[in-house]
């Protein structure tokens, strides 16, 4: 079930729009927000608000990278693993954080604190490599800074 | 120089306000069209401009805006899109505009939908540009409350809804009839055309989708006229670029030059040359989907037609360098892991092929290539030419693919004949002894 708030977030986006499908990546992006991924129940919910079929949503949810339609960890750590990152040394950057945390890309920890996943390049290419935390974003990333941007997310 | 794009923007501090904007000059642009121009001459003044788009294509501006039907017959509502997905890997440019100066997009935009009689506009932003997101909001917002947003703008009855979409993360909704598919709450993939989005776009209706490095021209064009613009440049297109680079260079960044400057005395001046103990051997000049481009090109003009003549394309104009200790392997084999993950799966070539590419580079990075699998991988960028997919991610990504088998083909052979990677004990993609 929805909740009102919810609800609210969802048809504060109709009025953007000139129909209710269009809305419909913003309404995943709501429900993510609160409980963290989009489950089966939570995207039949929505498809019904919305009067799309649960098919029709879960093909659109299934096409976008950052709508998680399975468990993710607290903080969701998002490594660019595009070519200026790749260049400036983002494979040494991945070793560590997977040697730090224990997980490779699609995991989390098993205290579900991280998930760990790449994410095309994030468009700050003059200070690669660079990784986001959440909505966080950090450029000029090295190995030694890493163990400070992780204590942030408790 | 002049710098009209990047003249506000101040590195590490906060962007101008509507206060400060218009205090800079900001909005008298917007007024002057709205108040004393027809739509049609400023389409006029853009199409004599030559401003191209800068988001990749190239296609001019003006006469994008000149398909869009007008008059009291044409189809309604219309709409300006201002796509600000920027997601071609090694591209950092409309990120720089729209933190450093929101007010100039916004401007650029409201100009751009008087042009064309828009009703509606949005900003189509990627998922992980929050820091513009926050700024673009907040900008709106206020130019909502000093009237240059909603009803009757500056007293001219013109009215135009500005609203920031955010995206949710994938490289097709930065192309141009995915962006409108995800828009509409569908998946990114791409529509045939005709009809073209001028036409039939958003929700069936005439669209206009402009670059934000583009639209942010448009205020200083009409400010300042065509013949200014091209004054500004170096070479036939007018105007100016906002250049990058990124890769071992001592100074990656990005500066605003003009037009038709060479790839020289962006990297060697701007970027300062090679990080020490680094040499170049390759530049893809305008983002992942462009060629490879070699030494003996550097002192061709990062504009339109030189990177055309010189085997490439100018794209976004930022630049990524590929130096001695980095594979070439390596380089093309994440390039085409990119461009296989991003394909939305729609057409059959891209789907199954850019997955193979990937595969068979994978294969020569580990060194278990054989001998054939050159053939095989050069096949495949013949057969994902332009004109064989639906849209241009597929040719674009064998860009860089069959530049490396032409200017670094003896490192590709060295994988197979060698069975290994060569530089794996040098460095390869960053990793240090």
């Amino acid at each position: 079930m929805l909740t009102d708030e919810e609800k609210q977030e969802i048809q504060a986006e109709f009025a953007h729009y000139p129909t209710r499908r269009a809305a419909c990546i913003e309404a995943l992006k709501v429900v993510q927000a609160h409980r963290g991924w989009v489950s089966d129940e939570n995207l039949a919910d929505v498809a019904a608000y919305l009067g799309m079929t649960p098919a029709e949503l879960d093909s659109v949810a299934s096409f976008y990278n950052l709508i998680f339609r399975r468990h993710v960890g607290k903080h969701v750590i998002l490594m660019c693993d595009s070519i200026s990152c790749w260049v400036m040394g983002y494979e040494r950057i991945r070793q560590e954080l997977a040697d730090r945390l224990g997980i490779g890309f699609g995991e989390t920890t098993p205290d579900d604190r991280f998930t760990l996943l790449p994410i095309a390049c994030l468009g700050t290419c003059d200070h690669a490599p660079a990784l986001m935390v959440g909505n966080d974003l950090y450029q000029d990333v090295q190995a030694s800074g890493l163990d400070d941007i992780l204590a942030r997310y408790p | 120089m002049e710098r009209p794009l990047t003249g506000n923007i101040k590195p590490g501090e906060a962007p101008l306000d509507l206060r400060g904007y218009r205090q800079a000059g900001g909005y008298e642009a917007a007024a002057r069209a709205l108040r004393t121009m027809t739509p049609q001459e400023v389409q006029a003044a853009v199409k004599d401009s030559g401003l191209r788009g800068r988001g990749g294509a190239g296609f001019p501006t003006g006469q994008k805006w000149s398909f869009v039907p007008m008059g009291p017959d044409a189809p309604r509502p219309k709409y300006l899109i201002a796509n600000a997905d920027e997601m071609e890997p090694g591209t950092f440019k409309d990120r720089l505009l729209m933190e450093g100066d929101p007010h100039q997009l916004i401007e650029g935009m409201l100009i751009a939908a008087y042009a064309t009689q828009a009703d509606a506009a949005y900003i189509f932003l990627r998922w992980a540009y929050k820091l513009a997101a926050e700024r673009l909001s907040k900008a709106i917002a206020e130019a909502y409350d000093a009237g240059y947003l909603g009803h009757d703008i500056l007293g001219t009855g013109y009215r135009l809804d500005l609203y920031l979409h955010t995206s949710s993360g994938r490289y097709m909704c930065g192309e141009e009839t995915g962006l409108l598919n995800s828009l509409e709450g569908k998946r990114a993939t791409p529509r045939s055309k005709p009809p073209f989005p001028q036409v039939s776009g958003a929700w069936g209706r005439p669209t206009v989708v402009n670059n934000v490095e583009t639209l942010c021209n448009v205020p200083h064009i009409v400010a300042n006229g065509a013949g200014w613009f091209k004054g500004l440049s170096k070479s036939d297109d007018g105007g100016t670029k906002i250049y990058g680079v990124s890769g071992h260079v001592k100074l990656p960044g990005a500066w605003e030059l003009p037009m038709g400057t060479t790839i020289r005395e962006i990297l060697e001046e701007r970027a300062g040359g090679m990080a020490p103990g680094y040499a170049l051997r390759g530049i893809i000049p305008g983002g992942a989907s462009t060629d490879f481009l070699v030494e003996k090109h550097l002192d061709v003009k990062m504009d339109f037609a030189s990177v055309q003549a010189a085997g490439s394309r100018l794209g976004t104009g930022t630049m990524i360098i590929l130096d001695d200790r980095t594979c070439p392997v390596g380089m093309v084999a994440n390039l085409e892991r990119f461009f296989a993950r991003e394909s939305c799966g729609w057409c059959t070539p891209c789907r199954e092929g850019l997955p193979w590419a990937a595969k068979l580079l994978a294969a020569l990075e580990r060194g278990e290539g054989r001998p054939g699998d050159l053939d095989r991988l050069e096949e495949l960028c013949r057969g994902l030419a332009p004109g064989h997919t639906y849209c241009a991610l597929a040719p674009g990504a064998v860009e860089p693919l069959q530049s490396a088998l032409k200017y670094f083909r003896e490192d590709f052979e060295r994988h197979i004949s060698e069975k290994h990677c060569p530089w794996e004990a040098v460095s390869r993609g960053g990793i240090r002894n």
